[in-house]
């Protein structure tokens, strides 16, 4: 884990999770300031628009926009959610930030909370961190007893009270609207959208659904202004963001550094490409971005308009690295099992469109590939593409594309050979348990 | 019918919705009770279920969408390797066949001695410490080697 930016900074010890250690490093001076000078909540909104702060879950949509969908008069409840089910293949950044500053986020949460004028908010821990929502509900507590949370907070006349939510074992509750069947305690299937949650959320209220990141990037845009942010990173990629860097490094592990950043250098900060091997392609947000070639990705700067321009995503800062001695028939193997076991059922598309295409990259991982199966999974991609009710259909075929794409020979040449161009005992040297 | 603490433990969960809400604590009371049974028998759930008031089949509906819940007796500890991408490019995959190789059984049996059941899993949120692995849901290991393993085995053993 290493920092240049806000969230993850001067995190010394190992009681930077506590209130009191939050409070030395400038915790809660936000939320004082707002209390304090009576700060409106359209000129708090106002703040997150300047800050260009752009959602770190996945889909980059800007916040302070975000939030100014929620209808301001509203008689009755209104709902926040904070986004922790992080289960999306190579990202691991919400559980460093929730181990070690949790605080962060409940700050973020009461700020939106007051913006938004939710009276309730829902954190959505993700099923296998459950040491990281047992610390959660503790930070909750101290916040609680220290009346950060809960009637009149600070004194004043705005009330606000966060729960967390504990996840149970499904990638597609990360999808905002199977996240909230979930907390209402259903099975996490995405609903149809419009409506959309602004005006039909949780419990059929008007609910907002953010990244715990996002959350966590609130208290430093309020307490030091939208423009300190924004100058962070680079013009419409305001601010520094946290990148997970997985598989083949030296130093795996979460790099929060400024939107801009060369890609050479994140990768140099992770220590490089392990034993000296040569890159051979790299996923940069998370496990539904489309792959990039090494010379392509080794051009590009980390923030969402140059990854975008280079022809894949920034999604949720998920890096994932692979060099010379890994197998891209394998690898998409892997990920095409993932979208099949996760798919949520409801979309005939999505539901048999996964299968196909897992059991056609499969087979053809396993040298019985059929000379038209190319053409094969580029057209299940297409029909699966745009014709679902959420975006799993499209993370599931993005791979799917770009592999091919970028890829094409490898697969051609396990089709026609029945083997891999990439010798076995070099896979399994390449991935084998590593020891920094 | 579940201990006393568990029930404890569910109200405690009940209590953070909306009074008329009280389903969206089936999740937490699904898992409660299988802490506390082991696994989730359909009486545990018909009785989770009555009480939340709601109808079994929507709690029935909740334990079989959720991967961590258990519909069938498993091991005293469930081992669950996550053999992802990312964990299977450092070592995940090498990870999981340590433990087969140790343990004599493949992914989804159990010992015969009912002390282990192995599992494979997705990705965790954890894949910067690959290989990761939980030990019944809850308990998360990371960077786990072969020297590594030999030693949770042991220490689960006893
Ligand atoms: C299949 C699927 C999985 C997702 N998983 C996550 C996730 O784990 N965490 C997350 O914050 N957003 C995830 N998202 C995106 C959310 O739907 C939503 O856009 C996001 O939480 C909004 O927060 P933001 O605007 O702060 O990024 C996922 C979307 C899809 C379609
Ligand atoms: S696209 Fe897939 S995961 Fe999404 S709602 Fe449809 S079937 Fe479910
Ligand atoms: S891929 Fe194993 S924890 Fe993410």
């Amino acid at each position: 884990m290493s920092s240049q930016g806000i969230i993850l900074s001067g995190l010394d010890g190992d009681r930077t999770w506590r209130l009191a250690d939050y409070i030395k490093r400038g915790g809660y001076e936000a939320l004082r300031k707002i209390i304090a000078e009576k700060i409106s909540a359209d000129d708090v909104i106002a703040e997150v628009k300047k800050s260009s702060l752009r959602g770190r879950g996945g889909a980059g949509f800007p916040t302070g926009l975000k939030w100014s969908f929620m209808p301001r008069a509203f008689p009755g409840a209104k709902y926040l959610a904070c986004n922790s089910d992080e289960g999306e293949p190579g990202t691991f950044k919400d559980r460093d930030i929730l181990r070690y500053n949790p605080h962060s986020v409940i700050e973020g949460m009461i700020i939106a909370g007051y913006a938004m004028g939710c009276e309730r908010g829902y954190n959505y821990i993700h099923g296998e961190i459950f040491e990281v929502y047992s610390r959660f509900e503790e930070a909750l507590q101290e916040a609680r007893e220290a009346g950060l949370l809960g009637k009149n907070i600070l004194g004043s006349d705005f009330s606000f009270d966060l729960f967390a939510h504990h996840g149970y074992g499904a990638y597609i509750c990360g999808e905002e609207t199977a996240l909230l069947e979930s907390i209402e305690g259903k099975k996490g299937q995405p609903r149809f959208k419009p409506p959309f949650p602004a005006s039909f959320g949780l419990y059929g209220k008007p609910t907002t659904i953010n990244n715990t990141e996002t959350f966590a990037s609130i208290p430093y845009i309020i307490r030091e202004g939208g423009d300190a942010f924004l100058a962070l990173g680079k013009p419409n990629n305001g601010g520094t963001k946290l990148f997970s860097v997985s598989g083949h490094v030296n130093k795996p592990g979460n790099y929060e550094i400024p939107l801009g950043t060369p890609f050479a250098d994140l990768l140099e900060m992770a220590g490089g490409v392990r034993g000296g091997r040569k890159l051979k392609a790299v996923i940069p947000g998370g496990s539904s971005a489309p792959v990039l070639p090494a010379s392509v990705m080794m051009d590009c700067t980390m923030d969402y308009d140059s990854i975008s321009k280079a022809g894949s995503m920034l999604g949720s800062g998920a890096v994932i690295v692979m060099d010379e001695s890994t197998c891209m028939v394998k690898a998409l193997e892997r990920l095409s099992y993932f979208y099949f076991e996760e798919s949520c059922g409801q979309c005939t598309p999505c539901r048999e469109g996964t299968g196909w295409l897992y059991r056609v990259v499969h087979r053809i991982e396993n040298g019985l590939g059929r000379p038209d199966d190319l053409d094969l999974l580029n057209s299940v991609t297409a029909n699966i593409m745009g014709r679902t009710i959420c975006a799993l259909g499209d993370a599931a075929s993005m791979p799917v594309q770009s592999f091919i794409k970028h890829f094409g020979d490898e697969f051609a040449f396990h089709i026609e050979h029945k083997k891999c161009l990439v010798p076995q005992d070099v896979q399994r040297e390449g991935s084998k348990i590593y020891v920094a | 019918m579940l201990s006393p603490e568990s029930l404890k433990k569910i109200d405690r969960e009940i209590a953070k919705y909306p009074p008329d809400q009280k389903q969206s604590a089936s999740m937490s009371a699904l898992r409660i009770a299988q802490e506390e049974k082991g696994w989730l028998s359909s009486e545990t759930i018909e009785f989770v279920a009555k009480y939340l008031e709601m109808p079994a089949i929507a709690v029935y509906e909740v334990a079989s969408f959720y991967n961590m819940y258990d519909l069938s007796p498993v091991g005293a500890r469930k081992i669950t390797v996550c053999t992802n991408l990312p964990c299977a490019l450092s070592g995940g995959v090498h990870a999981a066949d340590y433990i087969k190789k140790r343990l004599g059984i493949d992914f989804n049996e159990t010992t015969s001695d009912g002390k282990f059941t192995l599992k494979e899993g997705e990705c965790m949120g954890a894949c910067g410490d690959a290989p990761v692995l939980l030990v019944n849901n809850h308990h998360m290991c990371s960077w786990m080697t072969e020297e590594k393993i030999d030693q949770l085995l042991e220490d689960l053993k006893k």
